[in-house]
Parts: C-alpha cells; structure tokens; sequence
C-alpha cells in the first residue's frame, strides 16, 4: 500500500489507518470523527489529501484540450481561477469529477481522485495527440491538504506572507517558508482551503497547523462534512453508469463546448426535462441503457440509516448513507425514478429488512448558515 | 473507556460478544458487545434490538450496532427468549462505547439451554484470540 508524505504523523497521532484506492490513510483520530466532524462545522479541521492525483496540462492548446475533455467551459477561468467539472465518456458516463485551476495562461493544474487517478490519466493522454500540449503526471509532486472550517482562513492566513487567494481562487504563497499553491476549495461544505505542498514540506506544515489549533480528521469525518453538504462521491454517487443531468451536475455541463460526451448529455438534459411533466412511454435511458433516474437527498424520518446499495421501494439505490452528525438523523443520497424525485415526496428505504420511511429534501442538507 | 479490557466474570464469544449469567438468577443471561468489537466499530450513533419476546440463536446475529460509518451484526452468544431490552441505548447508544460491559449492555435473555455455555471462552482464551 502506498503511504502519503504525513504518515508517520498519522501515526504519532494515533490515527486509525484503513486502505483507501491503494493508499494507507487515516479514517479517524482518537477523537472520534463526531468530534472531528464538529471541529471542522464549528472551529477547523485539517485533513490529508495527499492520496488525491494531479494532472498537469500545458501548452498553447492547453485550453482547448481541457474543453475537449471537461465538461464545464474552461474558457472560463480566469488566470488563478478554480473550475469544478466531470470528466465524461461518449456516452456521458462520469469517468471522474475534478476541480482545474488555471495557474498560468497555458499551465492548468486538475486534481483527480485517488481511484481514478491513473484511468484519468490514460483517457487525457488518449485525447492529447491532436492539441499542442502536454500532460504531466504530478501526483509524486504534491502533498495536499485540506484545511477547512470557520476559523481555517485566519490559522492559514497567520503562517502566510501575504494575503490568501479568495473563495473559488488559488495562488501560490509562502508558508512558514514552505511555497505553497493554496486554492481557496473544499470538500466540507465550510469556508478553507486547501494546499498544494512538496512532498517534503508537508509534515512541518502539518505539524504546524496542528500546533495552531486545526484538528487532525480523517476520511469518516470527510465522508460526513461532504455528505452533509450533498458532494458527490465518485464510485457512491457517480459512476459510468451514471450521466452528469441524472446526478445533479448538470450546471457544471456546457454542451455548446462539444466536450466528449456533450451530446449524450444534451439528448438527456433535454429529456429529463420533459419527463418531469409527463411519465412517457419512451423512457430516457442512463450511459448503462437503463431508465434515467435522478440523485436526491433524503433524510430518514424516524431511526435508523440508510446505507450505500439499499434499494427503495417502487425503483431507486441509495448511493451515500450515514447518520450525520450535524443534525442528529440519518441521510443520504438516492438515485430515484424522475416521478420520485420531487422535495417533500416519502421514499420507503429497504434498510437490511426493515422499511425506514425517508423524505427527498433540497440540497445541500447542512447549510453553513442554517 | 479507552484501554482494552476484558473482565474474567463474563463468558465470551469469538465473535467479539460477551454475556454475564448472575449467580442469583441463573438462567438469565446479560449479553454485550466487547471492548474489542466496539473500538472496531468507532462511536456507535445507533442500536435496535429485536422486541421481547424474540427467539435469538446461538452463533447467529440477532441485531445490528452501527457506527457513522458502518453496519455490524452482533451474534448470539447463547440461545433464548429476550427477556428485556436496554431502552437507554436508543438515546444514548455511545453507551456501548464508553462502559460496554456496564451501561452499554444490550438485551436479557433467558437461555433455551444453559449448557452452551460451555462452548463460550474465557476472558484468556478469548484475548488470545485477538491476538494481542
């Protein structure tokens, strides 16, 4: 198993160490990850991210690679900007969903997850051939870390020599000595950002944080900040099979860009939208040839959680289930048949046996302020 | 409570189960989740035992314990009648964690035959197989 730069302070910490795509990474600290989850709502919460990839793409034809590839309008971003997309098949399956930050002009800078690092990798490169640019694999170049909650800005922004990007931006700084790409991102539903750092410079910067009050957390209490702010998941709730509309993620989708995929994704925009008004006879079908269906949130009404692969009755999977610990109650997410899908409608969730009633609820569940 | 400990007056089952049998009420078995099975699991959030009244079955799972991140089965120990339920783990199941042996208790039952008890480990031969 592959192990991150900040292992060995994982392990001083007393860190729970699970496989994770391959790599050996913290699932919770002695605290528990109720408490890391709160620390992250409440004060700040650092995690490593490190088993997270990066694809480098450079070139005068950077950009119009990216366009072929990423479903979002690349054109877009602004130098110093972030960008978040899919990464689609012909079919409009999800291969991966990233965020791409423009470092320069012709330098972009897209982070890619743990598990499909290496396939995206593979399907960027197929692509590349007819664009002047190049692609480089930067996963040994970076650690990352994200370091997120109320209080994350003001505890990064102590060790930094100027002032740090803003939301939705990065820009590289010095911190502590270390330099530092810190993109002002996150995966918690919390304001923070997170930093793109040598392999080497990482633990310092790590123990650095730590010693000013940001709190070691580990991939559970990730799992239940982004569940809480309705994040998707790759391999729970995106997958091949899965379009982007389906998902939710048909904002971040620019058809007019003809990346790949765009028509199938066009055919089933237009359709789901359709759909809602009339359950027809011609069912839209998924990238896997099967009905369309929608993502929802859910809260369990009464006891109980639901968890990933329980099926809903009359049609429906849950695909991300948890108790949050925000609000006391189990939730989730649900791909659901389209006449399913409306707030407020009672799904009945199949929970190992017992039938746990359910309410679709708008997104995202936790809102940071209230 | 957060060091291992396993207490020499309950009988143990290999799958991270334990029961108490009172002297003064001898066919009444209290059952539990170990210490070791708790850690494994992290912070229970949720706990349902079956009504009683429910027939449970040695070696076979008659409930579910739950942490944030995942489900579990809790086996067994011996076979019998539920007798009694802990109803304070429905509001309070970080019980199960915190005194696993004491409050975090989790249902009563009265064995169908008492004798399956001796197919339970001691707190010496159920260490040992954790391997520690």
């Amino acid at each position: 198993m592959r192990r991150t730069p900040l292992y060995d302070c994982h392990v001083a910490a007393g860190a729970k160490l699970v496989d994770f795509a391959g790599w050996e990474m913290p699932v919770q600290y002695p605290d528990g990850v109720r408490a890391e989850h709160m620390a992250v709502r409440e004060r700040c919460g650092i995690f490593d991210v490190s088993h997270m990839g990066e694809i480098e793409t450079f070139g005068l034809q950077a950009e119009a690679l990216l366009q072929r590839l990423l479903s979002n309008d690349v054109s877009k971003i602004p130098v110093g900007g972030a960008q978040y997309s899919v990464l689609c098949n012909e079919q409009g399956g999800v291969i991966d969903d990233l965020f791409t930050y423009r470092l320069e002009p012709d330098r972009y800078l897209t982070v890619t997850n743990a598990s499909n690092h290496a396939r995206d990798l593979e399907w960027f490169r197929s692509h590349a051939g007819d664009f002047e640019a190049e692609l480089h694999d930067r996963i040994d170049d970076y650690a990352m870390l994200a370091v997120q909650g109320p209080l994350a800005r003001e505890i990064v922004q102590a060790i930094s020599d100027t002032p740090l990007p803003a939301r939705m931006t990065a820009a590289t700084r010095r911190l502590c000595g270390a330099q530092v790409l810190v993109c002002a991102t996150g995966y918690s539903g919390e304001d923070g950002v997170e930093l793109l750092v040598d392999p080497a410079d990482a633990p310092a910067l790590w123990d650095d944080l730590v010693h000013r009050g940001a709190l070691p957390c580990g991939l559970a209490a990730r799992d239940t900040l982004r569940l809480e702010a309705c994040f998707h998941l790759y391999g729970n709730d995106l997958s091949l099979e899965r379009n982007p509309i389906e998902a939710g993620l048909g904002w971040c989708c620019r058809e007019d860009t003809d990346f790949i995929g765009a028509e199938a994704i066009g055919a089933a925009r237009a359709a789901l939208s359709s759909a809602a008004a009339s359950v027809s006879a011609d069912p839209v079908l998924s990238p896997a040839g099967l009905p369309a269906q929608r993502l929802v949130a859910f809260e369990i009404d009464g006891p109980g959680i639901a968890r990933q692969g329980n099926p809903i009755v009359g049609g429906g999977t849950v695909t991300s289930g948890t108790l949050s610990p925000s609000l006391g109650v189990g939730i989730g997410m649900a791909y659901v048949p389209p006449e399913h899908a409306a707030l407020g409608t009672v799904l009945e969730i199949d929970v190992r046996g017992k039938i746990r009633p359910a309410t679709v609820m708008r997104k995202p569940l936790y809102r940071k302020d209230g | 409570m957060a060091e291992a400990e396993y207490p020499n007056d309950l009988l143990y089952h290999p799958e991270h189960d334990w029961a108490r049998i009172d002297s003064e009420n001898p066919d009444v078995a209290v059952l539990g989740i170990t210490w070791f099975a708790q850690d494994a699991l992290g912070e229970v959030v949720f706990f349902e035992a079956p009504a009683p009244g429910t027939i449970i079955h040695k070696d076979e799972p008659y409930a579910e314990v739950e942490s944030v991140k995942a489900v579990s089965d809790v086996v067994a120990p011996l076979s019998g009648e539920i007798v009694e339920v802990n109803e304070k783990l429905a509001d309070g199941p970080d019980a199960i964690n915190e005194d696993p042996y004491g409050e975090g208790w989790l249902v009563k039952v009265r064995m169908s035959d008492p004798s399956e008890r001796e197919a339970l480990l001691d707190a010496d031969a159920y260490s040992a197989t954790l391997g520690a």
